[in-house]
């Protein structure tokens, strides 16, 4: 049920698209008014989430330090995985967030007779989610040659890189393969691993169900139900000029893809996609390893009842006294 | 365990998950996996609320009437207070590579100690009550309502994690299920549901300023002890001081060292090494605890005992504070102390009166870690030392979870134990330094009732012992933490027979030349040094 609803809801989408524009044509609505308000919601969702989460302090310095701290000049510091300065946490936080270095040290961990523990290198799950993250990213970069009028040499580039096997008519993009290979692998393991399909909610392949219904449609589109390209920038250029027009001719197969993007937009600030904007705000991985050297503040500390000095020498004055230790009040 | 399964029976884990969902199969509060309830008495001495003897056992926990709205409204207090708290409910994506990193799940098989999903029975809470599509979706969108039995349940794991952040180390979000489980533990005790291990010591260190309750003349009883056995073992009769104004430093350490073996060695080693530097040293009964089990309560019971500390190297108007070999107890003085009790505007940046070093790390909370101060007296040659009195042992090392990974004291243990033992073998690498595994009894697990859990808990750690022991022949496991050598002893003998647990200033000891002493017969245990056997 958890993996067949958000399927048949993806299914669904589609449907509604191609109902939507090919039968009760309602190409304004899912050519320019979905995605509006999509984009919209998408934004000002996306900010919302962040300002909400800044809005809560951050009262302690909790780094998760993963390397030898700062001491001694004759002791290697790890600076990237304990970083005590601003440049460190810089780094740190750049090889978490464009190599998701975290990941990287995942380990497999087996149980034999004996017992035997063992923690073998596990880099599937890493590498696929790193293949699928960028692969993703450039997809998206490849897209603003629709949301330019002159293509500039950078995407030029970006594009010849992806190309580069020249495979078919037209150029098969690399990145297209690896998407797919990559969501259909996440899919899988969560399918396949019992553990990790015992933890795996809904809200866990509906987006990966969505995202590989766009990168379908989309390969669709380029490869084989071609699309009136034109018209599709047309559209495109005038959704970015505020000046929406909805050209003939396109297909119905792009307005499908539109709305299974402008459905990622709309759920992306409420669910867990919004990961892409927390890994910015993880106190244990953003925060420099120096509160001993530098006081950390918490906004809300308050004074708190505490047992003095004062009372505790009240109890035990006299066991005190008969022990010989010195006392404030005799 | 006098009862309870063997090791073989232990080690047989099956870690596939059952067929019900994990929101449809019902929790079973297991004998040997839990701790016993608080006691009324002791939640009243710290003005806690709804305090009542309950049984976790019973089915009735005595829960006061508004008991939903209660845990509700306090978890809408923390999620204001704490982004940790809000960020990690909202964008964990269950990737699952946090699942296996954990002591217990290794250890039991349970797929509720996945640190995954010990986190996502507080968060289908969460996104039931707090989030949009919970309120609207329900189950659907991974929300649960928080009846008795989901209570139940949270409590129940919440009291199977040892706050270790191994976890936290792999996520790719670096989401910390320490920090969950410590927001966990504040909601429960504001329902009175803490256990009798914790706020027991609780209680005690508030009124007595130590875990173990000992009063004033008791901890100098304790510590007269050790005197004598190292005047036996050494001849030299030493002197430590106790409350005294005008010290130089104020010395604080587990109260665990001060009470059993083989705390008490540790505790023996310290005194050795500053009496034969000269140190002007004191003890403080009032601050007489290093660690601080208000830190498995709540935020501000953690702070309230903490505070002693600089209270009292105020009044006692020493110039820095040097810590004992303990790990929760670091990382409280590493990232909570100064922000909770500082600045300690009124003492100055720790300097070794031996070897001048300034210690920049600790230039605001002024308290360093004594595996630090000794490291660096070794450094600078400030000790004569004769490693072949540890010739005996076979040495590996366990880092503790908070030093690890709360601190990155990592090197300065190993440099102290290479300079005073002859035989050092590492774990494997995926078990120490940062990916060190816990004892299996932190965070105030350490109680005999939930020995079963214990002893699962302590398996990765125990097994990765076992591997050097049949690998180099190590027999002795050193530690820099008063809890791991109370546990680390009671899982060794459970699944690595032989192995002897210590402190690493016992080490120290044993090794350190004194000025004036007698030829050594004996280490600090009493057991003959070697070439003394026949003696």
């Amino acid at each position: 049920m958890k993996i067949l609803l958000p399927f048949v809801a993806v299914i669904a989408l589609v449907f509604l698209a191609y109902a939507g524009v090919g039968v009760a044509k309602l190409h304004f609505l899912f050519g320019v008014v979905l995605p509006y308000a999509a984009i919209a919601v998408f934004i000002f969702g996306f900010i919302y989430r962040m300002f909400i989460w800044g809005k809560s302090p951050v009262p302690f310095s909790i780094p998760t330090t993963a390397g030898q701290q700062k001491s001694f000049p004759w002791i290697k510091q790890n600076k990237l995985d304990n970083p005590s300065s601003t440049l460190g946490v810089i780094g740190r936080m750049a090889l978490e967030v464009l190599l998701f270095r975290s990941l990287f040290r995942n380990t497999k961990t087996e149980l034999r007779d004996g017992p035997v523990l063992s923690y073998g290198s596990e880099k599937f799950l890493w590498a696929a989610g790193l293949a699928f993250h960028w692969s993703f990213l450039i997809i998206f970069v490849r897209h603003f040659r629709f949301f330019m009028q002159d293509v500039p040499v950078v995407l030029q580039m970006i594009e010849g890189a992806d190309s580069f096997f020249q495979v078919g008519a037209p150029l098969l993009y690399l990145t297209d393969v690896v998407l797919v290979a990559a969501v259909t692998f996440l899919v899988f393991r969560r399918l396949a691993m019992p553990l990790i399909k015992y933890i795996s909610l809904p809200a866990d392949y509906f987006p990966l169900f969505l995202i590989l219904g766009i990168a379908i449609t989309g390969i669709l589109m380029r490869y084989v139900t071609k699309v009136h390209i034109v018209g599709v920038k047309e559209l495109v250029m005038g959704l970015v000029s505020f000046s929406p027009v909805i050209p003939d001719g396109i297909g119905v197969i792009f307005y499908i893809h539109l709305f299974l993007v402008s459905t990622l937009l709309l759920y992306f600030p409420m669910s867990k996609l919004m990961h892409f904007g927390g890994v910015f705000l993880s106190p244990t991985r953003n925060m420099p390893a120096n509160s001993r050297e530098v006081r950390h503040v918490n906004p809300w500390n308050y004074p708190v009842h505490v047992h003095t000095y004062e009372e505790y020498e009240n109890d035990f004055r006299d066991k005190m006294k008969k022990a010989g230790l010195p006392v404030e009040k005799e | 365990m006098a009862k309870g399964p063997t090791p073989a029976e232990l080690a047989n884990i099956d870690y596939t998950p059952p067929q019900t969902e994990w929101m449809d199969t019902p929790t079973v509060i297991k004998t040997g996996t839990f701790c016993w309830g608080a006691k009324a008495k002791n939640l009243n001495i710290v003005e806690f609320p709804n305090a009542r003897d309950w049984n976790p056992s019973e089915e009735d926990w005595k829960l006061p009437e508004n008991w939903q709205e209660i845990f509700l409204k306090g978890m809408k207090d923390l999620l204001g207070k704490y982004r940790s708290f809000k960020v990690f409910m909202d964008i964990c994506v269950r990737c699952g590579a946090c699942a296996d990193k954990c002591h217990f799940f290794i250890g039991s098989g349970d797929p509720k100690n996945m640190p995954v999903l010990r986190a996502e029975l507080l968060r289908s809470v969460y996104r039931n009550d707090f989030t949009m599509a919970g309120k609207i979706l329900g189950k659907l969108a991974g929300g649960r309502k928080l009846t008795l039995p989901v209570l139940k349940e949270i409590w129940y794991y919440l009291y199977q994690c040892t706050e270790c952040r191994r976890c936290s180390l792999f996520c790719p979000y670096g989401i910390d299920t320490a920090e969950i489980t410590m927001m966990g533990r504040e909601l429960m005790n504001l329902l009175g549901l803490n256990t009798d291990w914790i706020s027991g010591p609780v209680a005690n260190c508030y009124m007595k300023g130590n875990h173990l309750g000992l009063e004033p003349h008791a901890i100098m009883n304790s510590i007269e002890g050790m005197i004598d056995d190292i005047e036996t073992i050494t001849g030299i009769r030493i002197n430590p001081s106790f409350n005294r104004k005008g010290a130089e430093i104020l010395f604080v350490t587990p109260s665990g060292d001060l009470f059993a073996d083989p705390g008490t060695y540790t505790a023996m080693g310290y005194m050795m090494l500053f009496h034969e530097l000269g140190l002007d040293y004191t003890w403080s009964t009032y601050a007489s605890e290093g660690g601080n089990f208000g830190f498995f309560t709540s935020n501000e019971m953690a702070k309230r005992l903490n505070s002693k500390i600089y209270a009292e190297a105020k009044r006692l108007g020493v110039k820095y504070i040097i810590g004992g070999e303990c790990g929760h107890m670091w990382r409280v003085l590493t990232q909570y102390m100064d922000t909770w009790n500082g600045p300690a505007d009124f003492l100055e940046v720790p300097v070794s009166p031996i070897t001048g070093t300034r210690f920049e790390n600790a230039k605001s909370t002024k308290m360093i870690h004594v595996t630090e101060f000794t490291a660096d007296l070794i450094k600078n040659n400030k000790l004569k030392l004769d490693p072949s009195r540890n010739n005996g042992l076979n040495v590996t090392y366990h880092d503790s979870c908070n030093t690890a990974r709360g601190m990155g004291l990592l090197d300065e243990p190993r440099y102290i134990i290479k300079n005073v033992c002859n035989t050092f073998h590492e774990m494997p690498e995926n078990t120490i330094r940062e990916q060190t595994f816990c004892c299996g009894s932190g965070t105030g697990l350490n109680a005999s009732e939930n020995m079963e859990l214990r002893m699962r808990g302590g398996l990765p750690r125990a097994n990765a012992v076992k591997f050097v022991k049949e690998q180099y022949g190590v027999n002795t496991l050193a530690n820099i933490c008063a809890i791991d050598r109370a546990t680390l002893s009671a899982s060794m003998e459970y699944w690595v027979p032989g192995t002897r647990v210590t402190g690493v200033h016992e080490l120290v000891a044993n090794a350190l030349i004194m000025k004036g002493e007698k030829e050594r017969e004996t280490d600090l245990r009493g057991d003959p040094l070697p070439g003394k056997e026949g003696n």
